[in-house]
């Protein structure tokens, strides 16, 4: 009695100590990433751009993104209309800000499915390795063989070209990705010290996997997936702009491009100022994922 | 024979980077003859890697800055050499380095023979690629490998035998300077002792000066001439071999290594090891650095920084030893 | 001279075994059947989903009920889906059929044959390209770092990696055929025609080549091998391209490899703005036009290259690291 009353005090000890430390970690983490100008801009202009999306029927009458306006067709960029008109004159900033909601939720939706997923998949087969391992393993191999952009065209045809078939599409190419990063992560620390002495105490495999395993891979898992968002729009945008993903009218931007690709040459704001929308979201993905990189690990800055 | 070799003039490092500044070392002079070998000892962060990494102008470009000081090397001031003479005259020429960790310290991929012959070519020019070859498989002789090895990857080396090639790196073009940084820690104890045996011999052969540091006072004992002990970025204390060993008087610090050390000799149950930590170097305390450990601390210690206390060869930084100087005590100066 | 003596050296100890070489390869090659069998299997399945008849698409939707019924037994829609996609293998492996083009009514392989070459050129180009201007600038970003010039590439290569390749292609096309009339927006008549398509591929995968070589060298310029070399006294210059560049080779290598996908993906991208005639856009069209058996193989086939480029890149590692090479490699 004495000795499990003892036992249990010291591991409520253990954990106060490893909780206090990880969230002086994740303060130190933040501070350094506040310290980091262009990540913290990111930050901002990510979750800005969040609002705007989740907001934007209150921003912006839903009619410009859709309403037909024969008058105002092709308008360069002016104070109305800060993009200018398309072929049928609808406001092209109206739609690109209705656009955000659906290659916003593209990107973070598919790379919430498939880090947790292919997470999943990864830490299993890492933990158990046998038989499990290598089929797991396998069927990476083959999906992986297949270029991530090709697999997604591939899906896409097959289950018709809505935004819930491109994430799935997206996510099936991506997921093989994160099975193998968090195997391999996971690998590096199954050997480390601290599991061995969590399973001496004798903690069970869930509690190892959910304790001391997960919180240890949240740091790579955390930059490839804010910059996987920023991959997955690119290549959702180009699906659509291929003709084989999101379909016009959808305001999603890839399919704005598309749209506009025969106005090249005769309006090229249509094309340029969409793309420099995407352009900029995906490098503030990207800068925030190499902040965070920098901030969990800053051996590495200098 | 007592020919000056290396003298360093109150050389202060620093490292700085964003967010802190770290005083490594903090004008410490140390003076080497031809051929004598010093021994400099210390604990982890008291400065002895910085010092050496110093006289080879190899200190980290960005970070570490020499404040101020001195190198004199065979009458020359390091400082004010050009980088190409640093490079041609001065580093694995004339003065040649031994890291500590012979695992890191070589090219995973390069062969041995490739890493030696490297040292030879860029210093020799005009020696073809056969004398290169002949001079790669004398010095791999010289530390005991065989030549036939020497198209072996260092990871088909063990660890001994890795610093064995680190060491023939360093000697490839017989410097008149050895400076050994902890050549022997990441070893085995077995391994140790032959690899120490092993530069001691080819010290004398070769007539080589060397500066060992190690935090290790039976590698000192066993190979040394002179000692310098390193505290906080200072020499504590210095002298030659009796001075260390021999007297009985001896900064609190050095005493506290003496008693860290196990004694097969003594009956004592338990080793006494200094309590406490080195201060942060980003913070150093106003007066003596190791006054928080001292168990002779006294009020002066926390307010002035020590004066050194010259008794012959055996200099003392430390104000025990001051009252002693002032009364003319004649006791230890016989 | 000495380089020239110590390299080959190296050349006669890296590769002695030839004959270890070529087991090796086999063994890869072998390795691979299982993996292009997955990919085939999962591809079939995918499209297996596809909306519609396929008889009723090559037909026409006026043609008769029987006429339907007739090629559908005749194509072997009618059979289960294991017994198809065994046939559909045994074809592939006995003739290399690929089956009927539901578009072009030729058989597949045929429409495929005359395209690869126009897809080889430009992937191979773009590849060179990414590679030549993403290493040495790579190396030179990381040797003067925070300086002028790095900051520059930086940025530079920040923006690049998340450029939606279309979008550059369109930039490129604006510029160059629009405004300044220098270069053809489409077709490969010549040469010059590939100028765009190269970039548009390699610029986005040549910056991400870029960064990988940065950082890599930044980490490798301060290991201890680094330090025993300043330290031996051997020049600068050479300490950076023979010491530290052949140590980051293997990670930049690793990258190169990992994202030629990507670099298949940006030339499909590019063969359809560009329309250059590759397995790129012939797969858009099979998939535009529900062409099956045309997605089906162009997408094996680009299977197939990845995974070659892949081996390659595996040997290259046992070139460049003895230490890989000890281990494949293990008999010498």
């Amino acid at each position: 009695m004495i000795l499990q009353a003892l036992k249990n005090n010291k591991n409520e000890n253990k954990k106060n100590i490893t909780d206090g430390r990880r969230k002086s970690m994740w303060k130190e983490i933040g501070k350094r990433m506040i310290k980091d100008k262009p990540s913290l801009i990111s930050f901002i202009f990510i979750v800005a751009l969040i609002l705007v999306s989740i907001f934007a029927n209150f921003l912006i009458d839903v009619d410009l993104v859709t309403a037909q306006n024969g008058a105002e067709r092709i308008q360069s960029p002016s104070f109305a209309h800060w993009f200018g008109t398309d072929l049928y004159g609808r406001d092209i900033f109206a739609r690109v800000v209705y656009g955000s909601r659906v290659s916003l939720s593209i990107g973070i939706i598919t790379v919430l499915i498939s880090t947790s997923i292919g997470g999943l998949l990864g830490a299993v087969a890492a933990y158990f390795g046998g038989l499990l391992d290598d089929i797991i393993m396998r069927v990476t191999d083959v999906v992986l063989a297949i270029p991530e952009q090709l697999l997604a065209m591939c899906v896409v045809a097959a289950m018709g070209a809505t935004p819930t078939s491109v994430i799935a599409a997206l996510s099936i190419a991506v997921i093989p990705t994160r099975t193998r990063l968090v195997r391999s992560t996971v690998l590096g620390i199954v050997d480390t010290e601290y599991v061995e002495a969590a399973r001496a105490s004798g903690m069970g495999n869930i509690g190892i996997i959910v304790k001391e395993i997960m919180p240890n891979t949240l740091g790579p898992i955390i930059v490839v997936s804010t910059q996987g968002i920023a991959s997955i729009m690119l290549t959702a945008s180009s699906l659509s702009y291929l003709g084989v993903g999101i379909q016009p009218p959808t305001p999603e931007w890839g399919a704005i491009i598309f749209e506009a690709r025969e106005f090249l040459r005769l309006a090229p704001y249509m094309c340029i100022l969409p793309g420099l929308v995407i352009v900029v979201t995906a490098l503030a993905f990207n800068l925030m994922g190499d902040g965070l990189r920098d901030a969990l690990d800053p051996r590495l800055k200098d | 024979m007592k020919d000056e070799l290396l003298k360093i003039e109150k050389l202060e490092v620093i490292y700085k980077t964003s967010e802190e500044t770290v005083q490594a070392v903090n004008g410490i002079d140390i003076v080497l003859n031809k051929g004598e070998t010093l021994g400099l000892v210390g604990e982890t962060g008291a400065g002895k890697t910085t010092t050496a990494l110093s006289i080879m102008r190899l200190l980290p470009e960005r970070t570490g800055k020499v404040l101020s000081g001195n190198v004199t090397f065979e009458g020359e001031n390091i400082f004010e050499l050009s980088d190409e003479d640093m490079r041609m005259k001065i580093r694995g020429e004339r003065i040649a380095m031994i890291f500590q960790d012979p695992m890191t310290a070589l090219n995973p991929v390069m062969t041995v023979g490739d890493q030696i012959s490297e040292a030879i070519y860029y210093h020799s020019e005009k020696t073809n690629a056969a004398g290169i070859a002949a001079r790669v498989d004398k010095v791999l002789e010289l530390v005991g490998i065989s030549p036939s090895r020497k198209n072996e990857y260092p990871h088909q080396f063990s660890g001994g035998m890795k610093q064995r090639v680190v060491i023939a790196i360093a000697l490839a073009c017989e410097p008149v300077l050895l400076i050994a940084d902890e050549p022997t820690t990441a070893l085995d104890v077995t391994i140790q002792a032959q690899v120490l045996e092993m530069m001691g011999e080819l010290r004398d052969r070769l007539g080589t000066a060397m500066i060992m540091i190690t935090h290790d006072l039976g590698v000192v004992a066993q190979i040394c001439d002179k000692v310098a002990v390193m505290y906080a970025g200072e020499i504590i204390e210095s002298g030659n071999m009796e001075d260390i060993f021999v007297s009985k008087e001896h900064h609190p610090y050095t005493e506290g290594l003496f008693g860290a050390i196990p004694d097969l000799a003594s009956e004592a149950k338990r080793l006494s090891p200094i309590t406490g930590l080195m201060p942060d170097p980003s913070r150093l305390p106003q007066g003596c650095n190791f006054q928080e450990r001292c168990s002779h601390c006294m009020e002066i210690c926390t307010k002035k920084n020590p004066e050194t206390y010259v008794n012959g060869t055996h200099k003392i930084s430390c104000f025990l030893f001051k009252n002693k100087e002032d009364r003319g005590d004649g006791d230890e100066k016989k | 001279m000495y380089n020239a003596i110590s390299c080959n050296i190296m050349l006669v100890g890296r590769f002695g075994g030839g004959v270890l070489v070529i087991k090796y390869v086999t063994k890869r090659l072998l390795l691979l059947i299982p993996i292009l069998i997955g990919v085939a299997f999962l591809i079939f399945t995918i499209m297996e989903f596809t909306p519609g008849d396929p008889a009723v698409k090559i037909l026409g939707i006026e043609a008769p009920q029987e006429a339907v019924e007739q090629l559908r037994e005749q194509l072997g829609l009618n059979r289960p889906f294991a017994v198809r996609f065994f046939d559909y293998i045994y074809k592939i492996v006995t003739r290399l059929d690929f089956g009927m083009s539901w578009r072009t009514k030729n058989p597949v392989f045929m429409d495929i044959i005359p395209r690869i070459p126009v897809s080889a050129t430009l992937a191979f180009l773009g590849i060179a390209f990414a590679t030549l201007f993403g290493i040495p600038l790579g190396v030179l970003s990381a040797v003067k770092q925070y300086s002028k010039s790095d900051n520059v590439l930086r940025v530079v290569s920040t923006i690049l990696v998340a450029v939606p390749t279309f979008w550059l292609a369109m930039l490129l096309i604006l510029a160059f055929s629009s405004y300044l009339a220098w270069l053809p927006a489409g077709g490969v008549h010549s040469y010059v025609g590939y100028i765009m398509p190269v970039i548009t591929c390699g610029g986005p995968y040549g910056s991400a080549i870029l960064r990988i070589t940065r950082s890599t060298m930044l980490e490798e310029i301060r290991q201890d091998y680094v330090r025993t070399a300043r330290a031996k006294g051997v020049p600068n210059n050479i300490i950076i391209y023979k010491h530290a560049l052949q140590n980051a080779l293997l990670p930049v290598i690793t990258t190169i490899g990992q994202n030629f996908g990507a670099i298949l993906g940006g030339s499909v991208v590019a063969e359809s703005v560009f329309s250059l005639p590759g397995i790129g856009s012939l797969v858009i069209l099979g998939i535009k036009s529900k062409d099956t058996p045309t997605v089906i193989a162009s997408v094996l086939l680009i299977a197939f290259f990845f995974a070659i480029v892949m081996l390659a890149v595996d040997l290259m590692y046992a070139f460049i690291d003895p230490r890989i090479k000890a281990k494949y490699f293990k008999a010498e």
